[in-house]
Parts: structure tokens; C-alpha cells; sequence
């Protein structure tokens, strides 16, 4: 299969590279740090002997989506967003310029690209998409609710994509991951019994890939510690602190 | 963003408040230089002290990429956050192994030039950095140089075994071993005291590894009781057996567990383990390389405290005499050691300030408990009488007067750091401590 893997510089990402690799599929990454998209190559050619392409790639470039997406060699078989940026809340709660990347970076980049992609793959009547979203999404809490909403919309427009594609024959997958140790996260404080390790969520998605899941969340717990949070009602909730 | 986190390597001790930022290309690097006013890099914080712990800490476990292999020549070029251990599961099955390994994989390919590791072929082999041809540096203006013996040779040897204080290693290509199997073909020699265990030392210096566990409780006749134990990569591959599990401690044991009678009783199991005086065997690579790996986090034996490993060296020329006035004083002091381990080194070439040297070293594990610090200034006089030195990875206590009196070559260092790191930006609690960077 040919991959697509947008946001390829992630630490998910790199792990979902190798778990691909092993397989021995041809991989397309693509970021904006292409030095370090080189570094990944050499490591996944020396270690697999597979095929690797790198193309600069930025989310937020969206009058260039259409363009950038047309100039692949050849269309891929999977695409997966795993491109985000989670910000700082509190900064984001005053600064327009903060809020403005967040939303920008996870949700109208992936809307933007994914339109593209969610179109040819129409036309060719094949693919798989894979959006990575976030739990954050699935509730707006006050401690990253400008993140989680974004994540919100991206997790509504992935089902409504998926609706629409299933009559074409696409497949879409949402991922949800929780709790992730990665470069995002590193400065927070996170509980280790809740947080996944990039492996475990590349893993997932892997699986996800061949079985055709429509949601997954990463770790699977996840979904039910979602589902009591989303069960509590809004007049208890929002005395919480969250 | 980024939280105080209290940060603490391999020893437990000392434990200091920081913030670790990772970096996984060139870019990421140039900004966090920008965006700090002094660092330290760390990889995956296996030196048991403070030579990796700063406020602020730059991780390199994730800047881990292999960017050539060159099986004919066999070299590899790899990024400074590969671990030895990611390299042993890459190397073995395509008939390679590391030219020089420590006693753990846990470490990353930086930290092993950043401590000019050594490993039980020092007295064949010499240390890592022995086999590293050329690498590229980050200096603190962002700008990336290309070292190597003949190329800025100075930031080379300074480098070499230089803690990380002339600029960020980014990539290192080094030498590799080629071997015939994953084996080891094991000879264990038991030894009744220091006498003997030189001697078998002397008889085995052709052999590639060789490393003596020994007993620091014994005194007079059986002082330095130890097994010898010697290896040869083996020539034949043998039938694969399964890998073993892994153990783990999973929490910190009470202080106490580990007194003078339990190492009593567990070094005088060790040593009558085995009856015959010389035993053979083949052993796997892990085994024989990385015993202690596979029980994880083994470091939380000595307790919440924390330990010191406290490895010195003496020269060649310091003979016997020396290593047993200091064993002496170890067994009567009766602070118990686990794990004792004595090493004879060979010439060492490459470095400034590298630890090793021709002669004698020994590694033992002390429990923090009181007293200990004062006991470990009475060693330091003895080392430094001999003309000895302590290995700067291992410490975390020395005082700057005695590591300046013990590393001559310190004057030359700091030349090349006025050259290169003028600025005196990578600074550790361990560099601040011994003043290694002060002009």
C-alpha cells in the first residue's frame, strides 16, 4: 500500500511509520521540518528496506492544498492526519493569535486537505482516510476547551465524511486517542495508568487500518471514561473542575 | 508549558528541579538554544549522578534516527539519541556488534561519547571513542561543525569524554564488530585473593572481555577474593533458544534490605556458586554483556535515598600496593558492596579528560546512609595519593579541588571550551560543582 502520513514529524507518527514499515509499505511523509523527514527515511530504509518519500507539507497552507495534493506521483491508498498543535489555553483565552493556530492547525487544516483528498478518492472510488482527533473533543472542559473544540469539529466532520464516503466505497476512521507520552505532552504532568505510549496508539491505528474500525479510541478505556464524562449533566459539570 | 519536574539519573542521588525539553531535528535544537540561557543534554539518564541534570535539560532520546549503515566498511552513522540498545537489535542479527559496550544498553550513542565509555575489552579495544571517526557538534550559536582526529581535532578530543560541555553531539560514526554469532564462550576463574586474580588478568590479557566480579568484604588472606570472568565472541552459531523474561523491581525497597550480613550472605553465595576453580560455558550476548539489564530498574534495590557508585582508577604504575591499601580500607569500613567490579585497563588515546588509563579500576556501590560521604573523602585521599581519579559518569559528590587536582589535563580542556563554548552555555550541576567550566 502507499501511505500517506501527514504530520509525519509526531512522535505518533513515527511510531505508526515504523509499524508500517515492518510491513513493508510504501510510505509518503509529509511535514513542514523536512530535515528531519530525511533523518526518518534513512532510518526506516536502513532498518526495513522499504520505500520512503518526503514532501514539505504545511497545514495551515490551504490555498496550496488542492495544488500540493494534485502533484503526488500517483494517488495513495491510506491518507492519516496526524497533524495538531495543542497550544497553551490559557493563552489562547486572550490571545486571537493563539486561539487562531489552534483552531487553524486542527480543524480548517485538516478540513482543508481532507476535502481534497475525500474528492479524488471519490473519483477513484478507493481509499482509506484516517483523522487523528482527540478526546479532548468529545466534551468541552474549561482546562483546553479552545483545543478540545477544535478537535470537536474535527471529530463531526470526520462522521459526517465517513456518511458521505461510504456510499463511495472510502473508508474513514477517527481516531481518539487520551493521554499520549510525546513531544506534545512532555511538560504536563500526565497519570501514568491513563497514558499511552506513541507505540500503543500506532498499534491502533494500524489495526484500525486493516479491520476498517470507524472509531477508535487509544488506549481503549478511553471510551468509557468519555462516556461517563459526557453522561454528567451540564448543570453538575460545569461547577467541576476540569 | 513546560513543568519543573524533580529529575534524577541512574544513583537516585542527587535529585534536582528542572524542566527536559526534547529536540528531534536541527531546527528543534536551534530553538530551544535560543529560547534558554544555559542547558545540559541528556539522553537516557543513566550516569548515576549529576552530569546530566541541570534546570534546564535538553533530551536528545528522541533525536534517534540510524542515517547510514555501510555493512562492507562496517560503520554506521547514527543521531546522538540512538540507544545501544536500539543498536544491539538492529546490529546482531546482520552479524555485528558494538566495538565497545558498558555494562547497560540503556544509554544512547551521545552519552557513550559524551563518557567515553568503556567496556571489558578496554585493555584490546580502548573506549568508545577509540572507534568513532568523525561527528558533527552544535555549538551554542546554532552553527553545526564537523570534528574528527585530522578536522578540529581539538573539539574532538575534548569531546571525547568531555560531559557535554563543548556543544550538543548530533551525529557520531563509529566502527563496528563484526562476529559469527550472538554467543559468548564464557570462562569463569575463581580467585582466592588479589594475587591470584591479577595474575589470572596477566594469563588472560589476549582474551577480548575480561572483567573480575569481586568480594569487598573479605580482609588479610582472602582480600580481593573474585571470579575472573573472560569471553571470546563465539565462532559458531548455536541453536536459538528463547529469549528470557524480564524481571523488575517495581517499587523502591526499604533502605535497610541491603546491610553488611545480606551482601555477606549473597557474596558468599555468589563465590561458592560455582564449585570448579575454572568453568566454561556460552552465554548469550545479553547475558554476558547486560546481567544487570535484565532485572529493570535494579537501582531501586538501595531504596528510596539512592545510591553512589564510586569508580576510580589508579595507574599501572600504583601496582598492586595501591589497589590493596584501598580494598583494605573498603573491607574494614565494612560498608557493603554488591556489586564490585575490577577492570584492568589499557592505554587509553583518545580524549582529554576521558577516564580510563592504564592500571587498575574498581566500581562499587555504596547506599546512601550516613557517614558514607565522609568515608568517600578518606578513598579520595587514597586514590589521589596513587595518582587515581574518579569516573566522572559515576560521581556525584566529588569536591572541585580534588577533581581538579586529579584531572591534570583540565587546563587543556578549557582551552578548547574557550574556543568552542565561549560562552560557557552547556553547564551541568556537575560542571557547576567541579567548576569545569569556569576560566
Amino acid at each position: 500500500m502507499n501511505v500517506l502520513i501527514l504530520g509525519a514529524k509526531s512522535d505518533i507518527s513515527v511510531a505508526l511509520s515504523k509499524s508500517l514499515a515492518r510491513e513493508g509499505h510504501h510510505l509518503w511523509l509529509a511535514a513542514r521540518d523536512v530535515e528531519f523527514l530525511d533523518s526518518l527515511k534513512s532510518d526506516l530504509q536502513i532498518r526495513y528496506g522499504i520505500l520512503v518519500d518526503v514532501i514539505q507539507f504545511d497545514a495551515t497552507d490551504f490555498t496550496n492544498h488542492q495544488n500540493w495534493f494534485q502533484s503526488l506521483e500517483t494517488l495513495p491508498d491510506v491518507v492519516v492526519t496526524v497533524f495538531g498543535y495543542l497550544g497553551e489555553q490559557q493563552v489562547a483565552e486572550t490571545s486571537w493569535d493563539e486561539a487562531q493556530k489552534i483552531l487553524n492547525v486542527n480543524f480548517v487544516g485538516a478540513v482543508s486537505i481532507l476535502n481534497v483528498v475525500a474528492s479524488a478518492f471519490v473519483m477513484a472510488k478507493r481509499g482509506i482516510i484516517v483523522g487523528v482527533s482527540s478526546v479532548a473533543g468529545d466534551r468541552g472542559r474549561q482546562s483546553n476547551y479552545i483545543y478540545g473544540s477544535a478537535k470537536a469539529g474535527l471529530s463531526a466532520y470526520l462522521s459526517g465524511l465517513r456518511n458521505r464516503m461510504w456510499h463511495a466505497g472510502v473508508h474513514v476512521v477517527t481516531v481518539k486517542p487520551g493521554f499520549v507520552a510525546t513531544k506534545m505532552t512532555e511538560g504536563l504532568d500526565l497519570p501514568p495508568a491513563l497514558t499511552a505510549s506513541p507505540e500503543q496508539v500506532a498499534e491502533l491505528i494500524a489495526e484500525a487500518i486493516k479491520t476498517k474500525k470507524n472509531i477508535v479510541y487509544a488506549r481503549g478505556m478511553w471510551r468509557w471514561i468519555m462516556m461517563i464524562i459526557r453522561l454528567i449533566p451540564e448543570s453538575v459539570f460545569k461547577r467541576l473542575r476540569l | 508549558m513546560a513543568a519543573k519536574k524533580e529529575l534524577t539519573n541512574w544513583g537516585n542521588f542527587p535529585s534536582i528541579e528542572g524542566v527536559s525539553m526534547s529536540f528531534r531535528s536541527n531546527d528543534d535544537l536551534r530553538y530551544l538554544i535560543n529560547k534558554n540561557t544555559n542547558a545540559i543534554v541528556r539522553g537516557l539518564g543513566r550516569c548515576y549522578g549529576d552530569s546530566s541534570l541541570a534546570a534546564t535539560v535538553f533530551s536528545s532520546a528522541g533525536f534517534n534516527k540510524i542515517l547510514d549503515f555501510d555493512a562492507a566498511g562496517a560503520t554506521i552513522l547514527c543521531q546522538s539519541g540512538v540507544s545501544f540498545a536500539d543498536l544491539v537489535d538492529f546490529l546482531v542479527p546482520r552479524g555485528f556488534f558494538l566495538p565497545v559496550t558498558p555494562g547497560t544498553k540503556y544509554i544512547t550513542v551521545g552519552g557513550a561519547v559524551a563518557s567515553d565509555v568503556h567496556g571489558k575489552n578496554h585493555h584490546v579495544d580502548g573506549s568508545f571513542c577509540n572507534h568513532v571517526s568523525e561527528m558533527s557538534l552544535m555549538l551554542d550559536s546554532g552553527q553545526i561543525v564537523i570534528c574528527s582526529r585530522v578536522q578540529n581535532s581539538d573539539l574532538f578530543q575534548a569531546t571525547c569524554g568531555g560531559m557535554g560541555l563543548t556543544g550538543v553531539i548530533m551525529t557520531v560514526r563509529f566502527g563496528l564488530k563484526r562476529i559469527a554469532s550472538d554467543h559468548i564462550e564464557q570462562v569463569s576463574l575463581k580467585a582466592q585473593n588479589l594475587d591470584e586474580v591479577l595474575q589470572l588478568f596477566e594469563q588472560y590479557r589476549r582474551a577480548t572481555y575480561s572483567v573480575a566480579w569481586i568480594d569487598c568484604l573479605q580482609k588479610g588472606k582472602t582480600l580481593g577474593r573474585s571470579i575472573l570472568m573472560v569471553g571470546e565472541h563465539a565462532s559458531t552459531p548455536p541453536p536459538t533458544t528463547n529469549r528470557t523474561q524480564k524481571l523488575s523491581i517495581p517499587f523502591f525497597l526499604p533502605g535497610w534490605v541491603l546491610n553488611k550480613w545480606s551482601v555477606k550472605i549473597f557474596n558468599f553465595l555468589y563465590f561458592h556458586k560455582q564449585i570448579r576453580k575454572k568453568a566454561k560455558s556460552k552465554v548469550r550476548l545479553d547475558a554476558f554483556f547486560y546481567p544487570l539489564d535484565s532485572i529493570l530498574h535494579w537501582n531501586r534495590m538501595y531504596g528510596k535515598k539512592g545510591f553512589v557508585q564510586y569508580q576510580f582508577v589508579l595507574p599501572i604504575g600504583a601496582g598492586k600496593e595501591g589497589l590493596r591499601e584501598v580494598l583494605t580500607a573498603i573491607a574494614d569500613s565494612g560498608r557493603g558492596s554488591f556489586l564490585a567490579v575490577l577492570k584492568v585497563f589499557g592505554k587509553q588515546d583518545t580524549g582529554i579528560i576521558s577516564f580510563p588509563m592504564e592500571g587498575y579500576t574498581l566500581a562499587l556501590d555504596f547506599p546512601i546512609q550516613s557517614g558514607l560521604f565522609e568515608f568517600l573523602d578518606q578513598l579520595d585521599l587514597l586514590v589521589k595519593k596513587h595518582g587515581g581519579r574518579l569516573y566522572l559518569t559515576k560521581d556525584s559528590r566529588m569536591s572541585a579541588s580534588f577533581f581538579e587536582s586529579t584531572y591534570e589535563t583540565m587546563g587543556e580542556f578549557k582551552t578548547v571550551l574557550r574556543r568552542w563554548a565561549p560562552l560557557g552555555y552547556w553547564q551541568s550541576h556537575q560542571s557547576n560543582r567541579l567548576a569545569m567550566t569556569k576560566p
